[in-house]
């Protein structure tokens, strides 16, 4: 007989829609007032951290109503609001300064169904409020250090080889290497190919003057820009976790840009100020041959560079970077004996043992630190994008007394100094310096007024959309608006589901064009059965067609619209691409209940029967 | 059953395709003709710039707001009202010399001087190196799209009908952009949504009847190729009308209810589905018979199996 659906294919569509409804239930639950604390300068939250805080909030009778520790990160629950705030105040007083304290809304999402994999839909920040940043890393300084180091890498490997040369510089083609006579250069460009294929060296000597030129491989050149990139994300997710922002997002965009965004920031200027700045320090031997007519004159060695002093006055440094700011771990602002501010720094264990070998070959000679800065003084390239002006000033300089090991102290800071330096410090030094290119910020009255919208839309169309299938299709359109609701449920639950997906007004825009479209999948079905009945068919006989006939119709038509959808995807940025990833979702829920759902219930209650009408 | 339409029949719709193509073409040419005189009000997201969005606790005048902004760090800033008369948007053009911060200090300064409980409700920068690159990518995205469509078609269907699906999505693209520039509505990223969004839903519409153009070739054994697409547009008529009117209503209520944000996306769905509907048609079926589709192209490839033309080894 037709039209009957074997068992397990009803169990299925079941299964199914049970699914998408059970992962859609914990968009109903609100959330609940949090408090998120978070370690820094390396300090981890344990389970010892949780069972303190929670005796820190019985002593205070604040009630936690639920406490979780994850990637740790101690995530605690609390009654209201009020509650919220002196939970914050008590746990901040009693873990000090080495933690990040924050508020927080959690979702109430209860603890069986979040074991499941349960979680509400994210919300964009157009919904919810906060800031949007997209950082571009200028890739030109990363390359540009590089080369430095090259060059110091040269000089040293070479007169390491005893191969005489009679200079380097960088010109306009490449680091450029002068020789005497052409058989320095061969000895040379050997050696020096025979060390990895970093570099590629070109022989450009022209009558009389031998030159060997040096520059970054293609595919080395690539792997420096990815690298700094990839450590300025990790940096820049540092000092995010220093603001104790909930539920931050730093995620790369394409080559060379970073997506930053801080739901229920406010405050855009701080949080630029500290993901924006790129201050790092590096350590040179300073250059004890230079005297001071010698620097008046700018007659130094080609290995130094002149440099202002902060006190005022200047010195010349060796150009070699005897360490760098990227293998500092911990940095926190101290007092002197004479109560002078300083910093005092520890080193990660590759740095401690640079530090220590460096400080142990030059003991009682000077050391100087230099402060790096870039700054947006509003200049711009030729082709519209930002110009960072590079500061460097030399912040102190001290005689090396003994041999340093991984902690150490710089002075000659005042104590505000003391402070931003030790911070920026502690996040990591960016190797490449940012600018912010876009920058959105949106109110939470606004992210409400978003959603309040999104959702009066939706229930207008849908109300008409339902009672129109009704009126129209009677039993039929009964069905259809099932399969609709159902359909609008499992894109919850799959949004709901997929970890990435974030829910945007143009997404709940994709949503409610989903209601208007998804209909047309059963229009199409039911406008085929009403014209199979009309050519005198039987009604088994024209639902079979119905259905048959319309299925590949209904597959061309979404495969197409899925395509366009991808494309959506692939272009667009954030709200845009929330509104290609519910269309997407909406497609594919759409086909299933509009085709294989509405069928399972058309068999079951006319499948299999002699029936003589059909109420469409 | 009651139903919108009761064909009796087979409509000739083909009978008004040669006056309907030519108001296409000439809506297409004036749309052209405002995209090359007028051009698109590119909104932010394409040309960078700051926007501020500000709540105010009573009406503002917009005059007395404009002649506080006026000063020359403020050169070239757009008011207007935003939804209400207590809502204000104000754009500011990327300037050189000035950072944006510093713009939206003037801004709020002024603001807070004609009601000091104005609220910053958003603010938004985009650098213009962004805007560009954005704009050249959403061209290329409409472009894909496109292309993609057309070899999917072909493939599916035959190339013919693929052309006239292509041609009808560039002709409701390009009315929709003319809109837009006659108009000169704000065309920002969710604008560019709403387009790509018209393109899947006009080719839902032209898919549509091209199935059932291809199933009628095979089905009806008389008649040419105009007689089979005007019953194939008259069978799936009805089918068309209720689904554009239902996605007609959602989009209705999200231009009447979804809030001054998604406005334009709201407004380009609005044209796209008008449009789209009328094109997949006149257009896209018209130019298929013009490119000369007959019942031959439709036929299943009939694969040659080998050695079929050989006797059987064993009888």
């Amino acid at each position: 007989m037709l039209n009957k659906y074997p068992m397990w294919k009803n169990v299925m569509v079941i299964c199914i829609i049970a699914v998408g409804f059970f992962y859609a239930i914990p968009n109903l639950y609100s959330e609940d007032y949090a408090v998120q604390v978070v370690g820094t300068r390396g300090a981890e939250v344990t389970v010892a951290t949780q069972s303190a805080v929670n005796d820190v909030l019985t002593s205070k009778n604040i009630t936690v109503k639920r406490s979780e520790l994850e990637n740790g990160q101690l995530l605690v629950r609390v009654m209201d609001g009020d509650q919220q705030l002196l939970a914050k105040e008590a746990i901040a007083d009693a873990l000090g300064d080495k933690y990040t304290v924050a508020l927080n809304l959690a979702p109430a999402t209860p603890e069986w169904l979040e074991a499941m994999g349960g979680s509400p839909m994210k919300l964009g920040l157009d919904l919810r409020g906060g800031v949007h940043f997209l950082m571009e890393v200028k890739m030109g300084e990363a390359v540009r250090k590089m080369v430095e180091s090259k060059m110091a890498d040269f000089r040293t490997d070479l007169r390491g080889e005893r191969i005489r040369y009679a200079g380097i510089r960088e010109s306009a083609k490449g680091i450029e290497i002068k020789f005497r006579d052409a058989d320095n250069l061969a000895k040379a460009e050997r050696f020096l190919k025979s060390r990895g294929n970093d570099m590629v060296f070109t022989d450009s000597s022209s009558d009389g003057n031998y030159y060997l030129i040096a520059n970054l491989s293609e595919t080395y050149l690539k792997q420096v820009k990815e690298e700094a990139l990839q450590q300025n994300i990790t940096t820049i997710r540092n000092r995010v976790n220093e603001l104790g922002v909930a539920e931050p997002v730093v995620q790369r965009q394409g080559a060379e840009r970073i997506i930053v965004e801080l739901p229920g920031v406010q405050d855009t200027a701080r949080a630029k100020e500290i993901l924006g700045a790129t201050a790092s320090i590096e350590f040179h031997m300073v250059d004890e041959k230079a005297d001071a007519a010698a620097i008046a004159s700018g007659r130094i060695s080609a290995n130094a560079k002149i440099y202002d002093r902060r006190q005022g006055g200047q010195v010349a440094l060796y150009k070699e970077v005897m360490l760098s700011g990227t293998h500092i771990q911990g940095a926190q602002p101290s007092f002197d004996e004479y109560s002078r501010p300083q910093v005092s720094i520890n080193l990660d264990s590759k740095g401690g043992s640079i530090f220590s070998n460096v400080t142990k070959d030059n003991i009682g000679k000077p050391m100087a630190t230099l402060f790096i800065e870039y700054k947006d003084n509003g200049a711009k390239n030729p082709d519209g994008s930002i110009k960072l002006e590079r500061i460097e000033e030399v912040i102190s300089v001290a005689t090396i007394q003994a041999r340093l090991g991984r902690n150490f102290v710089i002075t000659g800071l005042d104590h505000s100094e003391a402070q931003n330096l030790a911070l920026l410090l502690r996040a990591g030094a960016l190797i490449a310096p940012v600018v912010i290119v876009e920058e959105r910020t949106i109110g939470p009255s606004l992210g409400a007024q978003n959603i309040q919208n999104g959702m009066e839309a939706m229930i207008w169309g849908m109300a008409v959309v339902l009672i129109f299938m009704l009126v129209y299709y009677r039993a039929f359109g009964l069905i259809a608006n099932l399969a609709l609701t159902a359909n609008l449920v499992m894109v919850v639950g799959v949004m709901s589901m997929i970890p990435g997906a974030v829910l945007t007004l143009p997404g709940i825009a994709g949503m409610v064009l989903t209601v208007g479209m998804a209909v047309d999948g059963n229009v199409l079905i039911y406008e085929r059965i009403r014209e199979e009945l009309r050519n005198g068919r039987s009604v088994q006989q024209a639902i079979h067609e119905g259905y048959g006939n319309a299925f590949s119709t209904i597959a061309d038509a979404n495969i197409t619209t899925f395509m366009t959808a991808l494309i959506l995807f692939a272009v667009g940025t954030g709200a845009v691409k929330g509104f290609a990833v519910t269309l997407m979702i909406g497609i594919a829920t759409s086909m299933f209940t509009a085709i294989v759902g509405t069928r399972a219930i058309v068999n079951a209650v006319w499948g299999g029967k002699r029936v003589k009408k059909l109420s469409i | 059953m009651f139903q919108i339409l009761s064909i009796k029949g087979t409509v000739n719709f083909l009978r008004h395709a040669v006056p309907i193509s030519i108001l296409s073409l000439i809506l297409v040419l004036g749309s052209l003709a405002s995209l090359a005189t007028k051009g698109i009000n590119w909104g932010l997201d394409f040309t960078g710039g700051t926007v501020v969005e500000l709540e105010f606790s009573k009406p503002v005048n917009l005059e007395v707001l404009r002649a506080e902004l006026s000063s020359d760090e403020m050169q070239g800033v757009v008011v207007q009202n935003f939804g209400s008369s207590r809502d204000i948007l104000i754009r500011l053009p990327v300037k050189a010399d000035i950072k944006s911060d510093t713009q939206v200090g003037y801004v709020m300064e002024a603001g807070n001087k004609l009601d000091p409980q104005v609220i910053q409700k958003r603010v938004e920068m985009v650098g213009p190196q962004i805007g560009k690159e954005l704009a050249e990518q959403g061209g290329l995205a409409v472009l894909v799209a496109l292309i993609c469509i057309l070899i999917y078609v072909s493939f599916r269907f035959e190339w013919r009908l693929a052309m006239g699906s292509v041609v009808a999505l560039a002709h409701d693209v390009i009315i929709t952009l003319g809109v837009f520039s006659v108009l000169q509505l704000d065309f920002d990223l969710t604008v560019l949504a709403g387009v790509l969004t018209v393109v899947g839903y006009s080719l839902n519409d032209t898919i549509v009847v091209f199935d059932r153009i291809r199933e009628n070739f095979l089905k009806m054994r008389k008649g040419g190729p105009e007689e089979v697409v005007n019953t194939s547009i008259t069978q799936t008529m009805s089918r068309t009308i209720i689904t554009t009117a239902t996605t007609l209503v959602v989009v209705i209520a999200l231009f009447l209810k979804g809030g001054t944000m998604i406005h334009g996306f709201a407004t380009a769905l609005l044209m796209g589905i008008f449009v789209g509907t009328f094109s997949s048609i006149y257009v896209a079926s018209f130019l298929a018979i013009k490119l000369g589709i007959n019942r031959e192209h439709m036929l299943p490839v009939e694969i040659e199996k080998e050695g079929a033309d050989q006797d059987p080894l064993m009888p």
